[in-house]
Order: structure tokens, then C-alpha cells, then sequence
């Protein structure tokens, strides 16, 4: 349907192709939070590696930091709506944590863990094979606690409220469970190339 | 409130009944969907406008009225100076205008009667929007939960909805209004003269006969943040607050 009087800001042609359907281009830093920004306190930080309800591998702060480092710089795109384009990231890739733990991916599912106890389900094969990081880093600053610091899970090909916040495990799973925004209403996957925002879509 | 159902909340048109300006810069449009809809207060919609070329915007909107008024649903717009989709709302659409939509959508920011309280609602400019259906729902359901709200614009011509939140406090009922304005240069008598802060949250909580069991936190992400740090300063417990961040 076309809208009456409706012409719209359309992006220049260089970069349209890198704006999924109806997203728009921001300068700002999309957030999508259901509580307040918790306190993850450096010295008691820890991050797990789980299969199933078994844990094989956990790094402190320091341990963590001591894993190789990966920069990338990605489009980042908000179910609200919010695209931002070339943002720089550095962290710990998937892949070397793995490497780290001496386990190949073990299931097909993923569920990602934070500090405030919210979760999100993303199929192994999008976090592996150079795909997603653990991030501890924005353009080349610790990343703040409003963005997810200490760290955050980064799945840029996925609409943001996957790339979880104070993330602290991740659980490889033999099904796909779904995370705290999935039983609310959005998307199980979230692809935002084919408009995945809500449950039932395509 | 898990939404269980996997059926796809499919596209729709909604003709714009009336339009109802609220202050200066925020705009109240009445829709009617073609497939009515009841949402729970807290929920929203997104909104799709099309170009003859194809091109498209969409944005999310709150649900500013009650349940109780479907099929009819109010979203309370703000004009942002060199936006995309709020200018157009306000410069350009007219009543019996159709405006494609889909919805209710949401989970997770959403408060029914039933569920009980008491419910601390604070809400930045037009983040009020959701908070006022939750409001609003309790008024039309007679629901007698207790339920405070701390509501900070920048001056007394931008309080949206002013008029009904003034006359839901006068009930006494149950509902209580804090107000402050952070941009006001009068002083006005009761009302608060400075950003949201744990004091004033501590002021909203006493108001209830007992702690609020849930509170919800809505307007921009600033907002968002320092109102819900202030709340936890306040000993709101963090897992009890919930928030909707407007972007920007
Ligand atoms: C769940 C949800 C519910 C919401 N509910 C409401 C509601 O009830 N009421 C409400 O008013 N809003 C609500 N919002 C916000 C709304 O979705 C829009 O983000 C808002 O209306 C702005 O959209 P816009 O197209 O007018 O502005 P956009 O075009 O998206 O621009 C946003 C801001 O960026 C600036 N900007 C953008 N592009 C440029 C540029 N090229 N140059 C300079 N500046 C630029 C604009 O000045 C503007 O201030 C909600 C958001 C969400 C996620």
C-alpha cells in the first residue's frame, strides 16, 4: 500500500544496499534493554562454556584477556528499527574460545547466558566459522555498561537483541531453546535481511 | 505474558480517525484498525509508511489508550526536527487517511489489572505513552491497585495528557502523580524542579501503601538509564524494573 504523501529520507544509493527492509540509518547507538544496566564487577567476572547443564571451561577477566584478540568492523541492525553501519568491535572470537576449551562446536543450538539472568537462542553455526565474537571492546574503548560491558556477545548478521548484553556463558544445547525475547514475542532466529522481528514472521 | 502462539501478526491498514493535539510538539492520532485487535497496556505497534517507489520507514509506536478502548488505539507522536516518520504524522496525515500497521506486539512491557500491584509508572516525555494506557486501564477496568506515577517533562505546556493524569490524581483513588519539570522557570507548588533522582524516586514509592512489585521505566535511552539507576538507588530491586528505550 502506498502511503499518501509519503516520499520518505532514502539512504544515498552507495550504501542502500547494506540497509535491510524497513530499517533506517542512525549515528546513535541502538539499545534494547527489559531492566536497568547491572554492575558486573571486574574481579568476580567469569565466562563459561556449558554443554548442556555441564560446564567445560571457564576463563577469569584476566584469562579471558589473554586469548587472541580479533578486531571487526560490521553493520549492526536494531529490531527497532535502528541500522548502524561500520562499527568497530574487538573481542574474543567464537572460534578461539573453542580452540581454547579443545572442543569442536558440540551441538547445533546455542543459548547465550547474561550476568542479569536474561538469555538468547542462536543457532552453532551462526557464532562459529568467523561469524561472532565475545566482545569487550568499541572503537578501541572498553565497552561501557550501557552497551553491554564488561562483555557482550556480538552476532552482527542478526538483529541486535541477539548480540546479548554482560554476557557470562554460552550453552550449547541438543534443541533449540528459546531465550528470554523469543518467548516474548520476537523472532527465534532474526535474520534481518528477511524481516524476521517478531514470531511467525517469514 | 509469554505470547505462545507462533502465528505471524500480519500487516493491516487502520484509518486515522481522529487527531488530538497534546502540547507543543506531541500529537495524539486515532486509529481504527481493519482487523481489530485488543492490546494489553504496555504494548505497541509498528508502523509502515510507503514511497511510490517502493521505499519504506517503519517505526515502533506505544499504545497510549486502554484495552477497554479497542478496536480504536491512540499513539501520542512526537515531532523530532529532521525525522523520517514523526514529521510525516504531523505535517501530513489527515483524518480518514489509511496508515499501514501491524500489532499488538510486545511481551515483556505489558501490565493487566489482574496481575495486581502496587506499580510504580515513570515515564520521560512522550515515553508516558504506554504508561498512560497502563493508567488508563486501570481507570476503565475500576481496577483499585495502587499505582504511582513520576512523569518528568520539560515544562508544564509539555505534560501530555496533563489535564486526565491531573484528574485521575483528584480521585483519590489510588493513583498518585509526581511531576517534575526540568525546564519550568515558575516554580509551581507540588511539583518538582529538577531531573528524576533516587529522592524523588523514594517520594513516588512512599505514595504506595506498600513497595511497588513492578515498575516500569519508559522514555529515551538517557532517560531510561539514569531513571532506572535512580530507582535502584531508590531500592527498587533491579529484577522488578522493566523499560522500553525510544532510541536516540
Ligand atoms: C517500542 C517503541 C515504542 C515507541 N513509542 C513511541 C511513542 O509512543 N511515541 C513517540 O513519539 N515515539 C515512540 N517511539 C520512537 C519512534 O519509534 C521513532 O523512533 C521516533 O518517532 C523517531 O522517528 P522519526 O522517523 O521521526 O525520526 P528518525 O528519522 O528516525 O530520526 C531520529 C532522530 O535522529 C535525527 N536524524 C535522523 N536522521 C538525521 C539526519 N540525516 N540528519 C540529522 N539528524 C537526523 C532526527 O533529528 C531525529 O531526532 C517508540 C520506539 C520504540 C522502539
Amino acid at each position: 500500500m502506498v502511503t499518501r504523501g509519503f516520499f520518505g529520507r532514502q539512504p544515498p544509493p552507495d550504501i542502500s544496499n547494506r540497509v535491510p527492509p524497513g530499517q533506517a540509518l542512525t549515528d546513535d547507538f541502538p539499545v534494547l534493554s527489559a531492566g536497568p544496566t547491572p554492575k558486573v564487577p571486574l574481579d568476580t567476572w567469569k565466562f563459561t562454556l556449558k554443554v548442556g547443564p555441564r560446564p567445560v571451561k571457564s576463563w577469569t577477566w584476566e584469562e579471558f584477556n589473554a586469548l587472541p584478540q580479533t578486531r571487526m568492523t560490521r553493520d549492526i541492525h536494531c529490531v527497532t528499527t535502528w541500522s548502524k553501519l561500520d562499527t568497530p568491535w574487538q573481542g574474543v572470537m567464537i572460534d578461539d574460545l573453542l580452540g581454547d576449551a579443545n572442543i569442536e562446536p558440540p551441538t547445533g543450538f546455542t543459548l547465550a547466558h547474561s550476568f542479569d539472568g536474561y538469555t538468547t537462542n542462536v543457532p552453532t553455526a551462526d557464532l562459529v566459522g568467523g561469524k561472532s565474537m565475545v566482545a569487550t571492546h568499541f572503537e578501541g574503548k572498553p565497552l561501557t555498561p550501557d552497551h553491554g560491558g564488561p562483555a557482550r556477545l556480538l552476532v552482527p548478521h542478526l538483529y541486535f537483541w541477539k548480540s546479548a548484553k554482560w554476557v557470562n556463558a554460552l550453552q550449547f544445547t541438543e534443541r533449540d531453546e528459546l531465550g528470554f525475547w523469543e518467548l516474548r514475542g520476537y523472532h527465534a532466529y532474526g535474520d534481518p535481511w528477511r524481516e524476521q522481528r517478531y514470531t511467525g514472521d517469514p | 505474558m509469554v505470547i505462545s502462539s507462533s502465528t505471524r501478526i500480519e500487516w493491516q491498514t487502520a484509518t486515522v480517525k481522529e487527531i488530538v493535539p497534546r502540547t507543543p510538539r506531541v500529537t495524539s492520532f486515532v486509529l481504527t484498525p481493519s482487523r481489530p485487535f485488543t492490546p494489553k497496556a504496555g504494548q505497541h505497534v509498528d508502523v509502515r509508511l510507503t514511497a511510490p517507489d517502493g521505499y519504506q520507514a517503519q517505526r515502533g509506536y506505544s499504545i497510549s489508550s486502554a484495552p477497554e478502548s479497542a478496536p480504536d488505539i491512540e499513539l501520542a507522536i512526537e515531532r523530532l526536527e529532521e525525522g523520517e516518520v514523526s514529521p510525516f504524522f504531523h505535517q501530513v496525515v489527515q483524518p480518514g487517511d489509511e496508515i499501514e500497521l501491524r500489532g499488538p506486539l510486545g511481551g515483556h512491557f505489558v501490565w493487566a489489572a489482574e496481575e495486581g500491584g502496587p506499580i510504580l509508572l515513570i515515564a520521560g516525555g512522550s515515553g508516558v505513552a504506554p504508561l498512560m494506557a497502563m493508567a488508563r486501564h486501570r481507570a476503565a477496568s475500576g481496577s483499585t491497585v495502587p499505582m504511582a506515577m513520576l512523569f518528568s517533562c520539560r515544562t508544564w505546556d509539555e505534560v501530555i495528557f496533563r489535564d486526565e493524569l491531573l484528574a485521575m490524581h483528584r480521585k483519590r483513588d489510588g493513583f498518585e502523580l509526581i511531576l517534575t519539570l526540568t525546564r519550568d522557570v515558575e516554580k509551581r507548588n507540588g511539583l518538582h524542579g529538577r531531573r528524576i533522582d533516587s529522592a524523588m524516586v523514594t517520594e513516588a514509592t512512599e505514595r504506595l501503601p506498600t513497595p511497588p512489585v513492578l515498575t516500569f521505566v519508559c522514555g529515551s535511552n538517557a532517560f531510561v538509564s539514569a531513571a532506572s539507576e535512580s530507582s535502584v538507588a531508590a531500592g527498587v530491586p533491579a529484577g522488578s524494573i522493566r523499560t522500553e528505550r525510544y532510541g536516540g
